[in-house]
């Protein structure tokens, strides 16, 4: 009996006129997004692994003590920055907005940590000689899948950077709701994700044996 | 099924349990790097941890854990496949190490 009116009361849902999935349609949005983005990571991370299977002298630059310890650091400052932008949300939702600007704040604070060290990384790397079709430790397009799969993340770090700054002063004003808020927050703890899959493929894995 | 009523999104303090249950993971996939284990399992306990944060992140920060179940049928099954279909040339990489040159 009960079944029988849960699925009535689903097929309902799905005859139009109501958002099924009872969420805004700006979260949807974000959500379908996130996934066709996944994809995309998904296949860099993909390509890169293969390329690294079909090589025989790939390179191993990633030495425990500078690279692993900054690039732990790194994930630290990403993982705090997802805490703190649930934080905000969780602010928001309640109207406490100062609160919720701050959190932001401490979120975009964490993300700039982030992108300055990624910087500084890249710059070592280059000054050691690392290219995209050239390198001195092995096969040449390492430097390609290094800086096409950290580039592009970085990119979508820089873009939250910036998303949740805009958001932030668009709350202060009432411009922007909770719901914006929150959705900001889907996209950067996707970001977030993406780099839980980029650290250890990328840099764990290429630690040299001493 | 029918719990979306109650939307609520848990606590400072799950949130607070999901955020050391990452770093605590990321800690050990440091020290495996640390240790040099052999590339075949390393890579294994690796992705495996990985997935694992990936589902903490998702379910409980990306909030889809207390979406309804639809939702979570529309957009995960979608990555999966696709992410499937990508291995279907996986296999490749092996013979281009086999058939080179020396």
């Amino acid at each position: 009996m009960s079944t029988f009116e849960a699925e009535r009361s689903t097929a309902s849902v799905w005859d139009g006129g109501v958002s099924p999935f009872s969420i805004p349609s700006k979260k949807l949005g974000m959500w379908l997004f996130i996934i066709s983005d996944a994809l995309t990571f998904s296949g860099l991370l993909i390509a890169y692994s293969y390329l690294r299977v079909a090589s025989d002298d790939w390179p191993l630059p990633f030495h425990f003590y500078p690279s692993i310890v900054v690039s732990s650091i790194m994930t630290f400052a990403l993982l705090s920055s997802s805490l703190t932008m649930v934080f905000a949300v969780a602010s928001a939702q309640k109207g406490r907005t100062s609160a919720a600007i701050g959190w932001l704040w401490a979120t975009i604070a964490c993300g700039m940590a982030f992108l300055l060290l990624h910087a500084n990384e890249w710059l070592n790397l280059i000054h050691e000689g690392l290219r995209p079709f050239e390198n001195p430790w092995g096969t040449p397009i390492f430097g390609a899948t290094f800086f096409t799969i950290t580039g592009l993340h970085m990119l979508h770090v820089t873009i939250g950077v910036v998303l949740l700054a805009v958001i932030s002063i668009g709350h202060k004003s009432g411009r922007y709701t909770a719901d914006h808020v929150e959705i900001s927050g889907l996209y950067w703890h996707f970001v977030d994700l993406v780099w839980m899959f980029v650290f250890p493929l990328i840099y764990l894995m290429s630690v040299p044996l001493e | 099924m029918s719990h979306s009523s109650e939307h609520v999104g848990g606590t400072t303090k799950l949130f607070m349990m999901v955020w050391i249950s990452l770093l605590a993971m990321t800690l050990i996939e440091v020290y495996l790097s640390y240790i040099h284990l052999a590339p075949g399992l390393m890579i294994s306990i690796l992705m495996a941890l990985s997935l694992v944060k990936a589902g903490l992140i998702i379910a409980y920060f990306m909030h889809l854990k207390f979406e309804k179940k639809s939702l979570i049928l529309t957009l995960i099954p979608m990555w999966l496949l696709v992410t499937c279909l990508f291995f279907i040339f996986f296999p490749d990489s092996f013979r281009l190490l086999e058939f080179r040159i020396p």
